[in-house]
């Protein structure tokens, strides 16, 4: 027998993968710089499918990244950038230890850095490919544009994540493409609808943060580094694809600088600009202005295949979006120095709605409190001293409920003062079995066009009712009892030795017996199955019956609760009476 | 002097600043008692120094006149020395600096210039003298003791002036100014003693050579335009159109098999800050959140209920959570799993309707209850009119199948483990264990006839060894019904006929060749077929048409040929333990039971199985068979009959279907036997 000996290990799968540690080996990169140049260009573990057989015959716990990822790595121009850096630290440590003052400066302004264009490039080769990927990157973003000016990470990448997410807010506002909010624990979530795709985004609340011990600023911050970059390049094709100017021009600038004093009080010259654009009540210049006799009427094809039906209810979708959009169209906001200003004027601002908020808030307030023509002040303090007649106080969650429902929603549940509805999340969809909160119901009701509320209160009534009539019965039924015992003990004395019973009727439900006849059948058929599609579907209604499961617990948790609020509602109109 | 009075000046001056003591006397008086209070150990700091300075400036009395300008209060010393006591003499001592205590116990305080001593004043005072000189001595607050001569000396007003100065922490010279303008002599500006003295070089006058070659080198460069102002650096990046050339079809350059990240998921309704109230967790469900694993979790926080948007606080673990995230976008393997998306209805397989495939047995007809103890066979005769059943109570019972009435028990000694009717129906006989028994039932010619049939039996004329006996009983046992009575040496687990109703089968509870035994009920022999054992033996049968034996042990079941004498089959059956068994063309064990098979029948005429199992329950299935033998039987379970209570952990311990009608007999380990129709 010839041939040459066959060695383990030497093909198949072990040759397709490579451990971090040698990955590294071959990149000639310190684990740190490795750990960067993979979150740069977006590389990750793969788990093999035989981890004994990739790992030589070891069971240790490696990480294995694919071979063809780390050649791939190989050729990143970066990599020598990384190892330039290296070498410039070197060199700066050594001047500063002979303390030769003009290398360290001459080497500081020599300082290797490093572009990601070309990155961003290849890691989204379309424009839609980026988009679809922008929620992470707009989250982290928005979480270091809040971080303090000091100390934690470069001041220069925060003040650019500030600029960048306030240019992305104005370019929401003026694409008026926000379609859900929702106040949640942890922030406020964002949805927006940019070029068709769905873009979710957190922010934090407005607190300074308690910075943990446990995080790795260093690792937060190369994503940054990799998302500013993105961002500014979407940034850019959005704000081209409406006209704008990008960098972002606020229009009528020129009026604002009117009054240089009153702006130097506020910001320096080189914050101003992103701080009035950060104000976000001002609109932003076009390359060409917009001429309303451009938007041409578009020609509406039907696409293959769609029934009559679908057109309609995709026209009826487009007809709902455009009234989303025109949503607080002529209403006029004023802002409490209490609220949350950047939240709610971005969001009135996105629906079309005016705002404005006292001068000494912030920058670029519109309009006075005083303004007659201010038809809704949101409010979030428990009692107001004054209120001018004509406008509605609300508290903030008015503005946010009525975006998620489309529509605006009666005032009234939303006074300063009142006892606010349960706020819903308007991502959740609730398909057939699942629970829907009676919030939810009402709210769908509502937008149906149905008037809730007079069924509401008629619904009590009729409970009152009911009560009364229980009690009723409860008392003949009490009677009766009486009667019987009575009866029995006179007919104690004079027992009779043989006793006919009635024989009951007995009733075929037609329907029951059809129903059982159905789940034997079913269940005699699951008995005939194979083993493997037994397992599965047993997996399957495994799932389905915790999913109800569940759901019952709620909805019976609701009910309790609801049957103690009355209870204590009805013990206060008790003890008031 | 001056120079040790100023050394001591400024830790004078810093003590009095520390001490900062009371002033409510008057000066004068904390003078006299500071002095006076030296000796009783009482020391304060500032009163020593005062003291030290006192006594140096004291014995040094008459100094010369040509000191006295730069020192008034030595001036004042020699005007004030004329002391009251020895006006004339000068009595100066001369010990030294040494601690006058030494003197303490002498009449003398030291020695005079001329060697003479001193003798200690006379202190003769008592109290009202004292009392009485400071009344009297105006000068009293002045005058202080010399310890050196004993001699109470009078302050003149420089010395009380100088103890005062000292007092306030100033220099004890009047004219001293501690704040003088400093006057520089040495600096960059002012070198009123220069280094050197050497003259200036010559060519520290003429401009450099060296360096107009070299300005006029950087002058041609920037003329040329090749040396330039260093750009100023941009931090700021500059964004432009990266996407200008974008191919629509342009796939990640890295590799296809790239796998997007997942998005984070969407919130729900539990993660507002105003949720409505049945996401808030109840107080159990906290603590089970709090005491479980942070990857155990299904919600990764605490919902909350707050009243106003005011009062909601910030988040403290935010950037955790995109920290997880970041962790989770570089660290974690990504795999494409496909997600099975199937309708668990398509899964259940489309059988035939039950109601399609009747007749069977639908419902429990008749419960035969007499047994009192677990009933653990039963058979039923060929006509279908009798049941018999055995049980572990001792007796066999006779029932007539459509009344459930007993007809007849026999009992027997031990417990009955196996009956069987002969299924000749020319013949009336039911075997047990080891009795064959005629019932007497039903029309008498038939059972005449069969007692006829056993008692035609002549003995051979030589008898054949065989492994059994024989006997005939006699008297009451014959009475009640027994005929034959076959004598093993072993327990017996099973008896079954052959279809013909002449030959018997016997398996015998042992591990030897000597399991299975069949008998010739007419000729009264039994032999043994198997020269070896081939394991236990769980249960035998005949084949109901042809000459085939079969033998099931634990996991095998073999086929004999009677005829051939040979083994014409092994089977392999895919079960742990095999327990029972029934020969039809088409049979596949039931694999719907909970629990462990006890029992499996089959039809004579009907295309129906049943089983019986230790979950109480019998499934009775319609076995299809298709002429085409390229399609699998369908087998398809029509019903689940229910009704025996599992006693002991025993559920139905044998089934039997009625030989003509689609009714079924379960016995069960709840003492009863059940029929259904």
């Amino acid at each position: 027998m010839g041939g040459l000996e066959k060695k383990k290990y030497e093909r198949g799968a072990a040759t397709n993968y490579i451990t971090r540690n040698k990955a590294r080996k071959k990149l000639q990169l310190s684990l740190a710089d490795f750990r960067r140049l993979c979150i740069l260009k977006g590389v990750y573990p793969h788990e093999p499918k035989h981890k004994k057989k990739v790992n030589k015959g070891s069971t240790a716990a490696r990480t294995f990244y694919l071979l063809k990822d780390i050649k791939f790595l190989l050729h990143e121009p970066i990599v020598n950038k990384f190892r330039e850096y290296k070498v410039f630290v070197r060199k700066l440590r050594k001047a500063y230890a002979k303390s030769e003052w003009n290398s360290v400066e001459r080497l500081k302004d020599n300082k290797p850095g490093y572009k990601l264009d070309h990155i961003v490039k290849e890691r989204y080769p379309t424009f839609i490919d980026a988009l679809r990927d922008l929620d992470d990157a707009l989250s982290m973003c928005f979480l270091f544009a809040t971080f303090p000016r000091t100390g934690k990470c470069h001041v220069q990448s925060i003040h650019l994540c500030r600029r960048l997410t306030v240019e992305f807010l104005n370019y929401i506002i003026t694409s008026r493409s926000l379609r859900k909010v929702f106040l949640s624990i942890k922030g406020i979530y964002y949805q927006a609808e940019v070029l068709g795709q769905p873009i979710t985004w957190i922010t934090p609340y407005a607190f300074s943060h308690d910075h943990p011990t446990d995080v790795d600023y260093r690792v937060m911050a190369t994503f940054t580094e990799f998302y500013t970059t993105l961002l500014g390049f979407v940034n850019f094709r959005i704000y081209q694809t409406l006209n704008l100017h990008y960098p972002p021009k606020i229009e009528g600038q020129a009026a604002i600088e009117l009054k240089p004093e009153e702006r130097e009080a506020y910001a320096l010259e080189s914050e101003s600009y992103v701080e009035k654009l950060s104000a976000l009540s001002a609109s932003l210049s076009r390359v060409v202005a917009p001429n309303p006799e451009d938007d041409v009427e578009v020609d509406e094809f039907p696409v293959d295949g769609e029934s009559a039906e679908q057109e309609e209810a995709r026209r009826k979708e487009q007809e709902l979006l455009e009234k989303q959009k025109k949503l607080f169209n002529g209403l006029r906001f004023f802002l409490n120095r209490e609220v949350p200003r950047e939240p709610l004027a971005f969001i009135i601002r996105c629906f079309g709605g005016e705002v404005s908020w006292d001068k000494s808030v912030c920058i670029g307030a519109t309009y006075n409190v005083t303004d007659p023509q201010i038809t809704h002040q949101i409010v979030d303090r428990p009692s107001l001293e004054k209120q001018v007649i004509g406008r509605y106080y609300l508290q903030p969650q008015w503005v946010f409920d009525s975006v998620n429902a489309k529509m605006c929603l009666p005032v009234a549940d939303y006074f300063p003062g009142v006892l606010l509805h349960p706020h819903l999340s308007p991502f959740v969809s609730e398909k057939e079995g699942d629970y829907i909160p009676p919030e939810k119901l009402k709210l769908l009701a509502l937008q149906r066009g149905e008037n809730q509320e007079s069924g509401e209160e008629e619904e009590e009534e009729e409970d009152d009712e009911d009560d009364g009539s229980e009690e009723e019965d409860d008392t003949d039924r009490e009677d009766e009892g009486r009667l019987k015992k009575m009866e029995e003990q006179r007919s104690q004395g004079k027992k009779l030795p043989v006793k006919v019973t009635a024989g009951k009727v007995k009733l075929e439900d037609k329907q029951r017996l059809a129903l059982e006849e159905q789940s034997e059948e079913k269940r005699l058929a699951i008995m005939t199955m194979k083993k493997r599609e037994k397992y599965l579907y047993q997996k399957i209604m495994f799932g389905k019956k915790r999913k109800v499961r569940e759901a019952n617990k709620l909805a019976e948790k609701r009910k309790a609760h609801d049957a103690a609020v009355k209870t204590k509602k009805k013990s206060k109109k008790a003890r008031r009476e | 002097r001056v120079s040790e009075l100023r050394r001591q000046q400024p830790s004078q001056r810093g003590l009095a600043g520390r001490g900062g003591r009371p002033r409510s006397q008057s000066p004068t008086e904390t003078l006299s008692r500071r002095i006076q209070a030296d000796n009783s150990g009482l020391e304060q700091i500032p009163t020593a120094q005062l003291e030290s300075a006192l006594s140096q400036a004291l014995p040094k009395r008459p100094l010369p006149t040509g000191c006295s300008q730069s020192l008034p209060g030595s001036i004042a010393c020699s005007d004030m020395f004329p002391p009251p006591l020895c006006p004339l003499q000068d009595i100066r001592n001369t010990v030294g600096n040494i601690p006058m205590e030494w003197y303490q116990d002498f009449p003398h305080i030291g020695y005079d210039l001329d060697g003479k001593r001193i003798y200690k004043p006379v202190r003769s005072k008592d109290e009202l003298d004292k009392f009485l000189e400071q009344m009297e001595n105006p000068e009293y607050w002045r005058t202080v003791q010399d310890k050196m001569t004993g001699v109470d000396v009078t302050l003149t007003d420089e010395q009380v002036a100088l103890v005062q100065r000292l007092q306030r922490g100033q220099f004890g010279d009047v004219h001293f100014n501690p704040y003088e303008p400093a006057v520089d002599f040495f600096s960059s500006e002012v070198m009123l003693h220069p280094v050197t003295n050497r003259p200036a070089d010559k060519r520290s006058f003429i401009p450099s050579l060296l360096e107009k070659e070299k300005v006029s080198k950087l002058v041609h460069a920037i003329k040329m335009g090749w040396l330039k102002p260093r750009k100023p650096r941009q931090d700021t990046p500059t964004f432009y159109d990266l996407w200008a050339q974008e191919d629509p079809n342009s796939i990640l350059g890295r590799h296809k098999m790239h796998v997007p990240a997942p998005k984070v998921p969407l919130p729900g309704h539990e993660e507002s800050y105003n949720p409505p109230p049945e996401y808030l967790l109840s107080e159990e469900e906290k603590l089970a959140w709090q005491q479980q694993e942070s990857s155990e979790r299904k919600l990764s926080f605490l919902p909350q209920r707050y009243q106003c948007l005011r009062t909601v606080p910030a988040y403290s673990r935010f950037i955790h959570e995109r920290f997880e995230r970041c962790l989770d976008l570089y660290l974690c393997p990504r795999q494409r799993k496909m997600r099975v998306n199937v309708d668990p209805e398509d899964l259940i397989p489309r059988l035939p309707k039950p109601r399609d495939l009747q007749p069977f047995p639908t419902t429990q007809a008749l419960v035969y209850r007499g047994h009192s103890s677990l009933v653990r066979c039963l058979s039923v005769s060929p006509s279908g009119q009798w049941l018999v059943t055995g049980s572990d109570d001792g007796t066999v019972r006779f029932w007539e199948v459509c009344t459930a009435r007993c007809m007849r028990t026999l009992p027997v000694p031990g417990v009955v483990k196996s009956v069987a009717w002969n299924p000749n129906p020319s013949v009336c006989l039911v075997a047990q264990s080891v009795l064959l028994v005629n019932p007497c039932l039903g029309d008498k010619l038939l059972y005449g006839a069969t007692d006829q049939l056993i008692d035609a039996y002549t003995a051979p004329e030589e008898q054949r060894l065989q492994p059994v006996t024989w006997e005939v009983p006699a008297g009451g046992e014959r009475d009640q019904g027994v005929r034959l009575v076959i004598k093993h040496g072993k327990p017996v687990k099973q008896v079954v006929w052959h279809g013909k109703g002449d030959y018997l089968a016997s398996v015998l509870a042992d591990n030897s060749n000597l399991q299975v035994l069949i008998h010739q009920s007419s000729k009264r022999w039994s032999q043994n077929p198997f020269r070896l054992s081939q394991g236990q033996v769980q249960c035998v049968l005949f084949h109901p048409l042809r000459p085939f034996f079969f033998v099931a042990t634990k996991r095998h079941v073999r086929v004999y040929n009677l005829l051939k004498q040979e083994l014409a089959k092994k089977l392999l059956a895919n079960c742990k333990w095999l327990s029972s068994m029934a020969v039809h063309p088409a049979l596949s064990p039931s694999r719907h039971h909970k629990k462990a098979l006890r029992s499996v029948a089959f039809h004579k005429h009907y295309p129906l199985f049943a089983s019986g199992s230790d979950d109480g329950s019998v499934i009775v299935c319609h076995g299809m068979v298709y002429n085409d033998l390229l399609q699998n039987p369908l087998i398809v379970p029509v019903k689940v009959l229910k009704g025996h209570a599992l006693t002991q952990d025993l559920g139905v311990l044998d089934v039997v279907f009625h030989p003509t009608q689609p009714w079924l007999f379960s016995a069960g380990a709840d003492g009863t036997a059940r029929l259904y129709t």
